[in-house]
C-alpha cells in the first residue's frame, strides 16, 4: 500500500534526498570550490529525471488517497519544468561563477523549488497544493535575494517574499472557505460537492479567493505589481529561472485546480480568467513601452504572456487546456534563448541592462542579433515562426469557446505589444552609433540562444510540426479534462 | 448539533470575561484616570538620563537568525507532541513518517551548524 504510494512519486522523493544530499556533501566537503560541480550535476540530474518521466509510459495513477496525481497533464508540465530549471542550471554557471556568486546552495534550492514545482502540477488536493506551492516559494525567495550584497538584489527577495506571503494568505483563505463549504481538502470531493452548473455562493468567495493566491504566482494583473521589481533586481540567471519554470508549474498548478476542483462549476470561473486575461494582455503591453531596461521589459513581456495562456484557460474546453500546455512550451523555450542573450549582454565584464546599448549590435554580431531577431518576432507573435502558433492555439480555443470578444482583445493586445519587441530589433539593426558591447565569450549561452532561436525559427515547418508537441499537449490536456 | 455547541459554553463564556475585562482595563485607563501632560511627562525616560537615542535603532540580523531557528523547533515540537500522544493508535506508517520529518530537519540543522549561523563570533 504505502510502497505502491512511494514508488508513484519517487522521481520528487529522489529529487529532494538529492538535494539534501548535496547540501550536506558540500558543507561538510569543500563547500563553494563545489558549487560549479554541483550545478551541472543537478543540471543532469533533472535532465534525467525528465528523460525518466517522458518514457515512464501511460496512465493515471494516484497515490495516498488521490494526495498525488501523476498522469499526462502532470508528466507534461513536469517535463518542461525539468528542462527548462537544468538549462538554466548550466547557463547560469559561468555567468555567477565568473560575478563571484556561486554558492553551493543555489543548485540546491532550485533543486528543492523544483520538487515544489512537481509537487504542484501532481496536487489532488488542496494540502498538497499548498505544500508544494510553498516549497517552491519559499526557496524562490532565497535564490532572488543571492546576491546578499546587492541592495537591488535584496530588495527584490523582501519584496517577493512579502506579497509572496500576502497571496499565500489569500490562497489559504480561500482554500479554507473551499473546505468549510465542501466539507473536503480533496479535489474529487470538492468536485461532487461544487456539482453542475453554478456553485454555492460559500464556494464561490473561496474559489475566487484560491484564483486570486494563483493570480499572483503567474504574475496576472492585477496581482502583477512584483513582477517588474523582483525581475530587475534578482540576478539575471535567477531572473530567467523564474520566468520559466515556475510559470509552468503555476499555470499547470491552475489548470489541475480549475478542471479537477472546479470542473463543474465552469461558468462561474470562465468570466473571472477572461477578465484577469485581458488585464494581463493589456497592461503588459502598453506598461512595456516606457521601459528602457530590459529586464523589466521581460518582466512586463512575461505578465503579457501569461494574459494569453490564461485566455486558454478561460475557454474552459480540452482544447484550452490544451492550447496552454503548447503555449507555455514554446513560452519557455523563447524565454530560455532570450535571457540567453540578456545574461550575454555585458560591457566591460559589467552587466548592461539598458535596451539603448543594442545600437547597431547587428555589425558586431551579425549571428547573435539575428538569433534575437527571431526570438523577439517570435515573442511578438510575427508568423510564421513558432510564438505565432503559440497565440494561434490559444485565439482558436477562447473563440471556439464562444469567448470572440476576448480573442479580439488578444490580436490587439499582440499589435500593441509588438511594438516594444520591433523596437529592440530596431536598435539592433538601425541605432545610432554608440559605445559597442563586449564580445561574447561565454560559449554555452551562445549555443543556448542559438539552439533556442533554431527550434522557435524552424520547428513551424510541415515536417518538424512543432516536435510533437501539439500531439503530447494533446493527450495531456484530455487526461486532465474529462 | 445543539448538544455540541452546548459543551463549548464554557468557552464563550471564559472567552466573553476575557474581552470585557480587556476592554474595561484599557477604558479605565482612558475614562478614569487624570492627564495632565508636558514635555517632561512624555519624553522617553531612561533612569534619569536624558534618552541617549531613538528607540528606533537597528539591531544585529543574528538575533533575528537566531529566533527564526528557535521557532523552527519549536513548531517541531508542536508537530511531535500529538504524535507522541496518540502514539499507540498510529501505525507504522506514522512512526516512519515523523522520522523522515526529523531527518529532514535534522540534515538542516547540521547544515547550519557547519554553516556557523549558530556561532556568535
Amino acid at each position: 500500500m504505502i510502497s505502491a504510494d512511494l514508488k508513484i512519486i519517487l522521481p520528487e522523493i529522489l529529487l529532494s534526498l538529492y538535494a539534501m544530499g548535496g547540501l550536506l556533501l558540500a558543507v561538510y566537503t569543500g563547500k563553494d570550490k563545489l558549487a560549479g560541480l554541483l550545478t551541472y550535476a543537478t543540471a543532469a540530474a533533472m535532465a534525467v529525471l525528465a528523460l525518466w518521466i517522458a518514457t515512464a509510459g501511460a496512465g493515471n495513477r494516484t497515490a495516498f488517497d488521490g494526495m498525488f496525481n501523476d498522469d499526462g497533464f502532470a508528466r507534461f508540465a513536469k517535463v518542461t519544468i525539468l528542462l527548462s530549471a537544468a538549462a538554466i542550471l548550466v547557463m547560469s554557471q559561468d555567468y555567477m561563477a565568473r560575478r563571484g556568486f556561486l554558492r553551493f546552495e543555489y543548485p540546491m534550492l532550485v533543486s528543492l523549488a523544483t520538487v515544489g514545482m512537481m509537487m504542484m502540477v501532481s496536487a489532488g488536493d488542496l494540502m498538497a497544493l499548498y505544500m508544494g506551492l510553498e516549497l517552491q516559494s519559499l526557496a524562490l525567495y532565497v535564490v532572488a535575494s543571492l546576491r546578499r550584497d546587492s541592495a537591488k538584489s535584496t530588495e527584490a527577495g523582501v519584496k517577493y517574499f512579502v506579497l509572496g506571503a500576502l497571496s499565500s494568505g489569500l490562497l489559504l483563505y480561500g482554500a479554507s472557505l473551499v473546505y468549510g463549504f465542501a466539507g473536503t481538502t480533496a479535489f474529487s470531493g470538492i468536485i461532487e460537492a461544487a456539482g453542475e452548473g453554478r456553485a454555492s455562493l460559500g464556494l464561490l468567495f473561496g474559489l475566487v479567493f484560491v484564483i486570486s493566491g494563483l493570480a499572483f504566482k503567474v504574475s496576472a494583473v492585477p496581482f502583477h505589481m512584483w513582477t517588474p521589481d523582483v525581475y530587475e533586481g534578482a540576478p539575471t540567471p535567477i531572473t530567467a529561472f523564474f520566468a520559466t519554470a515556475p510559470k509552468m508549474a503555476a499555470m499547470g498548478l491552475f489548470a489541475r485546480v480549475l478542471h479537477d476542483a472546479f470542473g463543474g462549476v465552469t461558468a462561474d470561473w470562465i468570466q473571472v480568467i477572461a477578465l484577469l486575461s485581458v488585464l494581463s494582455m493589456f497592461l503588459g503591453s502598453i506598461a512595456a513601452i516606457g521601459q528602457t531596461n530590459i529586464k523589466r521589459l521581460m518582466a512586463y513581456s512575461s505578465i503579457a504572456h501569461m494574459g494569453y495562456a490564461l485566455m486558454g484557460l478561460a475557454a474552459g474546453t480540452v482544447f484550452g487546456v490544451q492550447a496552454v500546455l503548447i503555449y507555455m512550451a514554446i513560452y519557455i523555450t523563447m524565454n530560455i534563448g532570450t535571457f540567453a542573450f540578456i545574461m550575454s549582454m555585458e560591457k566591460d565584464g559589467q552587466p548592461v541592462t539598458d535596451i539603448k546599448s543594442l545600437n547597431l549590435y547587428a555589425r558586431a554580431e551579425p549571428g547573435k542579433a539575428l538569433a534575437m531577431l527571431v526570438l523577439l518576432f517570435s515573442l511578438a507573435g510575427v508568423p510564421p515562426l513558432v510564438g505565432f502558433f503559440g497565440k494561434l492555439y490559444v485565439l482558436r480555443a477562447a473563440y471556439e469557446a464562444g469567448l470572440a470578444w476576448l480573442a479580439i482583445a488578444g490580436v490587439i493586445a499582440s499589435v500593441i505589444g509588438a511594438f516594444y519587441y520591433l523596437r529592440i530589433v530596431f536598435y539592433m539593426y538601425f541605432g545610432e552609433e554608440g559605445e559597442a558591447l563586449d564580445k561574447g565569450r561565454s560559449p554555452v549561452l551562445w549555443g543556448a540562444l542559438m539552439v533556442s532561436a533554431a527550434i522557435i525559427g524552424l520547428a513551424w515547418l510541415p515536417g518538424l510540426n512543432l516536435l510533437g508537441v501539439e500531439s503530447a499537449a494533446a493527450a495531456a490536456a484530455a487526461t486532465l479534462v474529462n | 448539533m445543539e448538544e455540541m455547541l452546548r459543551e463549548y459554553l464554557p468557552i464563550l463564556v471564559f472567552l466573553a470575561i476575557a474581552i470585557a475585562i480587556g476592554v474595561v482595563l484599557i477604558l479605565a485607563a482612558i475614562v478614569v484616570a487624570v492627564r495632565n501632560p508636558d514635555p517632561e511627562k512624555v519624553s522617553a525616560y531612561e533612569c534619569g538620563f536624558n534618552a541617549f537615542d531613538d528607540a528606533r535603532m537597528k539591531f544585529d540580523v543574528r538575533f533575528y537568525l537566531v529566533s527564526i531557528l528557535f521557532i523552527i523547533f519549536d513548531l517541531e515540537i508542536a508537530m511531535l507532541f500529538p504524535w507522541a500522544v496518540a502514539f499507540k493508535d498510529i501505525s507504522m506508517v506514522g512512526f516512519w513518517s515523523m522520522m523522515v520529518f526529523l531527518a529532514v530537519l535534522t540534515a538542516g540543522f547540521a547544515y547550519e551548524w557547519k554553516k556557523g549561523a549558530l556561532e556568535w563570533e
